[in-house]
C-alpha cells in the first residue's frame, strides 16, 4: 500500500516573536501503531502536532513526508483539543471532508451515515452539531477525521474534558483505526490512556524531546528526572 | 386628547380599508427600500466577507472608513447626493434628482456600510472558529469562502434585515433628494412629516401604523433568524 509515511522532522524549530516554542526537534514517525506525546502544560505538545500537520510553519529545519506536497495534505487529519463543529447537521459535518474532495453528494451522505453508525451517532444524524454534548462532539470530530481513510491522524488531547465512558468509546474507535493501519499520533495528559494505546512515547519538556522510547521502558524506567517527576505527578519545572 | 384619539381611529380605518393613497405610499416605500437593500447587500455582504477573510495592506483603513461611514448623518448624505445630482453637479445631466432612483442611491450609501460592517463581524467570528479545520482539510480558497457564506447565511440575512430597518425609517436624506412629490417620490416617512405639518393626523397616524408594523416585522424576523441559530434548529 502506498502511504505518505514515514514522516521525518529534522532540526525543526518553531519560534514566534523571537521566542522558541519548540525544538530543535528530530523525530521520525513510521510503521504502524500509536505515538503518544506527553509533557507538562506549555511543553510544546500542541505546537509539535500542529507543526507536523503543517498548521505551523517551522522557523528552521524540515518536516518531510515520503510523498511530495500535494498528495500529503489530503491523507492526514487533525482532531483539535476543542472540537471545531461546522454549523451544520452531524451528517453534513461528516460528509464535508468528502465533498471538498469532490465526492458525489449521494455517496458522501451514505458514507457519512455509515460513519455516524460506527461511532454511535446514528440517532443524531439530522441534529445540529452545535447542540451535541462534549463527548458526542469529540466522537464526531474523530469520525470526520477518519472518514477520508487517512494514512495518519493527529489528535490533541481528544479526551481532555470527557468522562470515563466517553474516553473508552474514543479509545475503541482509535484501536479499530490502528488495527486498520491508520497511524495515530496523539497528545494526552492521561497516563492510563497512554499505557492503553501507546506503541511508543515521546516526552516533551520546554519544547525539547527529552525521551523517545517504547512505553514499557518509559512507564517503568524513565531515564530523566523530568519524566520521573511527571509520572509521579510532581510539578516539572 | 380627543383629536388624537379620533386621528388614531381614522388612521386605523385607513389601514383596515386599504385606503388607496396609503397603499400607494406604502408600496412606493417598499419598492425604494427593497431595491436599496438588494443593491446594498450585493455590495456590502461580499465586501464584509472579503474583509473578514483576506489580509491586505489597507484592510484596517477600509474597515475604519466603513465604520466612519456608518456614523454619517443621513441628512448629510442627502445633501451630498443632492449636490452630485443637481443640475449644476457632475451627474446633473442624468436628471435623477427628485426621482425614486435618487432616493435609492441615497439609501444605498446610508445602509451599505451598516450591512458590510455586520457581515464583516459575523464572518470574522465564523472564520476564527473554522480556520484551523478548513486549513487542515486543505480546502481551496473558493471552498472556504463558500463554506463561510453558507454557514453564515443567517448572520448575513440579519445584516440585510438591519439595513432594511434603517432604510425604511429614514427621512432626512430621501426628503432632500426625493423632494416628497405626491404620486412620485412620497414615501411613508416623508408623507408622515408632511401630513403632521398640515395637521392631518389621520393619514399621518395611519402611515405611522404601517411603518411601525414594518419595523416590528423586521425586528421579529431578525430575532427569529438568530434564535433558530442558537437553538440549533434549522
Ligand atoms: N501563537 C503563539 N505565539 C506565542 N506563543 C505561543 C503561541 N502558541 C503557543 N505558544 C507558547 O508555546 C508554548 C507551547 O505551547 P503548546 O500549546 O504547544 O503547549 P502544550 O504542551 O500543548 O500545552 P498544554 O498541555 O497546556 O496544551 C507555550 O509556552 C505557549 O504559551
Ligand atoms: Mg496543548
Amino acid at each position: 500500500m502506498v502511504t505518505i509515511l514515514p514522516l521525518e522532522l529534522n532540526g525543526v524549530r518553531v519560534a514566534r516573536r523571537g521566542k522558541t516554542l519548540l525544538g530543535p526537534v528530530d523525530l521520525a514517525i513510521a510503521g504502524r501503531g500509536c505515538t503518544i506525546i506527553m509533557g507538562p502544560n506549555g511543553s510544546g505538545k500542541t505546537t509539535l502536532l500542529r507543526t507536523m500537520h503543517g498548521l505551523e510553519r517551522p522557523s528552521a529545519g524540515q518536516v518531510g513526508w515520503a510523498l511530495p506536497e500535494p498528495a500529503t495534505r489530503a491523507r492526514q487529519a487533525f482532531v483539535f483539543q476543542s472540537p471545531v463543529m461546522l454549523r451544520r447537521t452531524v451528517r453534513d459535518n461528516l460528509a464535508y471532508p468528502l465533498l471538498v474532495q469532490g465526492m458525489a453528494k449521494g455517496r458522501a451522505r451514505d458514507l457519512a451515515s455509515q460513519w455516524a453508525e460506527k461511532v454511535g451517532l446514528q440517532d443524531l444524524c439530522d441534529q445540529n452539531a452545535l447542540s451535541l454534548s462534549g463527548g458526542e462532539k469529540q466522537k464526531l470530530a474523530l469520525a470526520r477525521a477518519l472518514i477520508r481513510n487517512p494514512d495518519i491522524v493527529f489528535l490533541d488531547e481528544p479526551c481532555a474534558s470527557l468522562d470515563g465512558t466517553a474516553t473508552r468509546e474514543i479509545e475503541a474507535i482509535l484501536q479499530a483505526a490502528i488495527a486498520g493501519g491508520t497511524r495515530i499520533v496523539m497528545a494526552t495528559h492521561q497516563i492510563g490512556q497512554a499505557r492503553r494505546l501507546a506503541s511508543d512515547v515521546v516526552f516533551l519538556a520546554r519544547g525539547r524531546i527529552v525521551e523517545a522510547t517504547d512505553p514499557h521502558s518509559f512507564f517503568t524506567d524513565p531515564q530523566t528526572a523530568q519524566a520521573r517527576a511527571f509520572l509521579n505527578g510532581d510539578i516539572v519545572e | 386628547m380627543d383629536e388624537i384619539w379620533a386621528g388614531a381611529l381614522a388612521g386605523l380605518r385607513l389601514v383596515v380599508t386599504l385606503d388607496p393613497a396609503l397603499v400607494d405610499i406604502t408600496l412606493r416605500s417598499l419598492q425604494v427600500t427593497l431595491t436599496a437593500v438588494v443593491i446594498a447587500s450585493a455590495i456590502g455582504l461580499p465586501l464584509g466577507a472579503w474583509l473578514a477573510i483576506r489580509r491586505f495592506r489597507y484592510r484596517r483603513l477600509v474597515i475604519a472608513t466603513l465604520n466612519a461611514l456608518m456614523g454619517l448623518p443621513p441628512v448629510v448624505v442627502g445633501l451630498v447626493v443632492y449636490l452630485l445630482l443637481s443640475r449644476a453637479g457632475p451627474f446633473g445631466v442624468l436628471g435623477l434628482l427628485f426621482t425614486p432612483t435618487a432616493m435609492i442611491i441615497a439609501q444605498v450609501i446610508i445602509i451599505t456600510p451598516l450591512i458590510a460592517s455586520i457581515a464583516h463581524q459575523a464572518i470574522r467570528e465564523l472564520w476564527a472558529d473554522y480556520h484551523d479545520l478548513l486549513i487542515s482539510l486543505s480546502t481551496s480558497r473558493r471552498q472556504r469562502i463558500a463554506t463561510l457564506i453558507w454557514d453564515g447565511r443567517r448572520a448575513l440575512l440579519t445584516a440585510s434585515l438591519a439595513g432594511f430597518g434603517r432604510a425604511i425609517g429614514e427621512v432626512g436624506a430621501i426628503m432632500i433628494v426625493g423632494g416628497n412629490i405626491d404620486n412620485a417620490t412620497r414615501v411613508l416617512t416623508t408623507a408622515i412629516a408632511l401630513e403632521t405639518g398640515k395637521g392631518d393626523f389621520a393619514l399621518a397616524l395611519g402611515l405611522g401604523f404601517v411603518l411601525i408594523g414594518l419595523a416590528l416585522a423586521v425586528n421579529i424576523a431578525i430575532h427569529m433568524v438568530s434564535r433558530t441559530e442558537s437553538d440549533g434548529r434549522w
